[in-house]
């Protein structure tokens, strides 16, 4: 029996050995990763995709149905619309964000897995973005004739959806992280995240406006560049806390 | 009188081992609280290398929170876990990497097949994604390789993210339940991966409400957990009188 177990005190020593051998967990690696993932999820399940580019066109398209088609009228509103349009089109598509690894339990072995918490949550963020921000900017040009923008405002329109969807994105998994335990988050999710989406909107409409007007706005894209760093350079960690609390 | 949690049959390894390593996991004093309920007090355990610990007690008496503040996914009310006698939160990346947590649910998602479900989940625990397809068919899913998660059955899904205990090379491994929708023959081999995993230098810590088969009875560690209605009754009789009503 004592032989037994020295024996397999030998092994564990040495199986020790050989896990520390065994890999160098890169960064790069887990983020490619859990990207990949994502993305091939999104293409599968393309309702991810369709259902918040949808809501955008169908909001945006309906307005110049209910106001009417004045030019000047819509081109002065058009910088809000687009922007709460796309606002809400992000806000939908949150929940999916975490809900549904949640749900199966993949969530809890991203936990636990050996990567720190923020690179793998910087990951999913990315793929959100990419699979709801982009096609978002990326149509937004061709919604905008549709509401007689500014011809001087296109240039502004997309550097402040370049800088500030990502914002939305990355603010937005901050609200889900903290509600994905909740049954029913969605209000809560809203209430939460709104607030926070705020400043996004008044200087991207402001920059937009200012742009038509002819003069500078580096002012407050400048502020929505800061918004977007400091919430990149933060909010994963913020997710990552808020995730942990939520699988307790 | 509070710890009615006890540990049996610590003796069927001498101390020796734990003399030359530190217990691969142990606990001090946890104390679990659930909807103000008490689960288990001052619970303390020791696992060694080469330990099969089975977690025993009926529905609701706190088997699943024991294992989830094991593998730090819950944190406890109070007490505190060590991995080779450091705490679990001051080791995370040296711990998980040591650790292999298997739920209630199987983390496997429908949109993939059931080896992009396997590839990823090895390669995020940083296991080799090599002969995946190999782990595939010792779980009898050979043929199933290319058929999306959702298009198969529970019990499919979890022999999908059981095929991951093949290739790990974590030392702990905590499974809750690994049985439920498993087939007999299932079951059978999945026996005798713990009892080699052991042999080998790892530990399995389960919870299962069917006897082991093919282990031996004797070198079953167990852990029984009581339902706690006794001390409500001693000290808050109409408090207990409510919450088993509502239940």
């Amino acid at each position: 029996m004592t032989l037994n177990s020295q024996n397999s005190a030998i092994v564990a020593k040495n199986i020790d050995i050989a896990i520390e051998e065994k890999a160098t967990f890169s960064y790069r690696h887990a983020f490619m990763l859990v990207l990949k993932r994502d993305l091939t999820i999104a293409m599968r399940h393309r309702d991810d995709i369709i259902n918040p580019l949808l809501f955008f066109v169908i909001v945006i398209t309906l307005f110049p149905l209910g106001i009417g088609p004045e030019a000047q009228t819509l081109s002065r509103i058009a910088p809000g619309i687009i922007w709460v349009a796309a606002l809400l089109a992000t806000l939908l598509s949150l929940d999916r964000l975490f809900k549904s690894d949640h749900q199966d339990g993949s969530l809890e072995q991203m936990l636990l897995s050996p990567h720190p918490i923020f690179i793998l949550v910087l990951a999913k963020i990315l793929a959100h973005w990419l699979i709801t921000g982009l096609p978002l900017i990326l149509i937004a040009p061709l919604l905008a004739v549709l509401l007689h923008l500014n011809e001087q405002s296109y240039g502004a329109l997309m550097l402040t959806l370049l800088l500030g969807t990502p914002v939305l994105s990355l603010l937005g998994a901050i609200g889900v992280a903290l509600t994905v335990g909740i049954k029913k988050g969605g209000v809560l999710l809203s209430l939460l995240v709104l607030p926070l989406y705020i400043p996004v909107l008044i200087f991207a409409t402001s920059a937009i406006d200012t742009a038509a007007l002819g003069l500078p706005y580096s002012g407050q894209l400048a502020i929505i560049a800061a918004l977007f760093f400091g919430s990149l350079t933060l909010a994963p960690f913020a997710v990552g806390a808020a995730l942990k609390v939520s699988t307790n | 009188m509070t710890s009615s949690a006890k540990k049996h049959s610590t003796e069927s390894t001498p101390d020796l081992t734990s003399k030359l390593t530190p217990a691969l996991l142990s606990a001090n004093k946890l104390t679990c609280i659930r909807e103000e309920r008490l689960l288990f007090d001052e619970l303390s355990l020791q696992i060694n290398a080469g330990d099969i610990v089975q977690v025993e007690g009926p529905n609701g008496s706190g088997k699943t929170s024991l294992l989830r503040i094991l593998s730090g996914l819950s944190q406890p009310y109070d007490g505190q876990v060590y991995y080779k006698e450091q705490a679990i939160g001051r080791c995370r990346e040296e711990f998980q990497q040591n650790l292999l947590y298997f739920g209630h649910l199987a983390g496997v998602k429908g949109e993939m097949t059931a080896q992009e479900n396997l590839n990823f989940n090895l390669s995020l625990h940083g296991n080799s994604t090599e002969n995946s397809s190999d782990y595939l068919a010792l779980v009898n899913l050979l043929g199933f390789e290319d058929s999306l998660a959702s298009h198969l059955s529970a019990g499919q899904h979890r022999r999908i993210a059981l095929a991951r205990l093949y290739q790990s090379q974590a030392a702990i491994w905590i499974l809750d339940e690994p049985f439920t929708a498993i087939d007999k023959q299932g079951v059978a081999s999945l026996e005798q991966l713990f009892v080699k995993h052991t042999e080998q230098g790892g530990c399995v810590i389960l919870t299962t409400h069917q006897d082991l088969i093919s282990i031996d009875a004797n070198t079953v560690k167990k852990i029984t957990l009581d339902y706690h209605c006794d001390e409500f009754l001693e000290n808050e009789n109409d408090e207990h009188d409510f919450t088993e009503h509502a239940r």
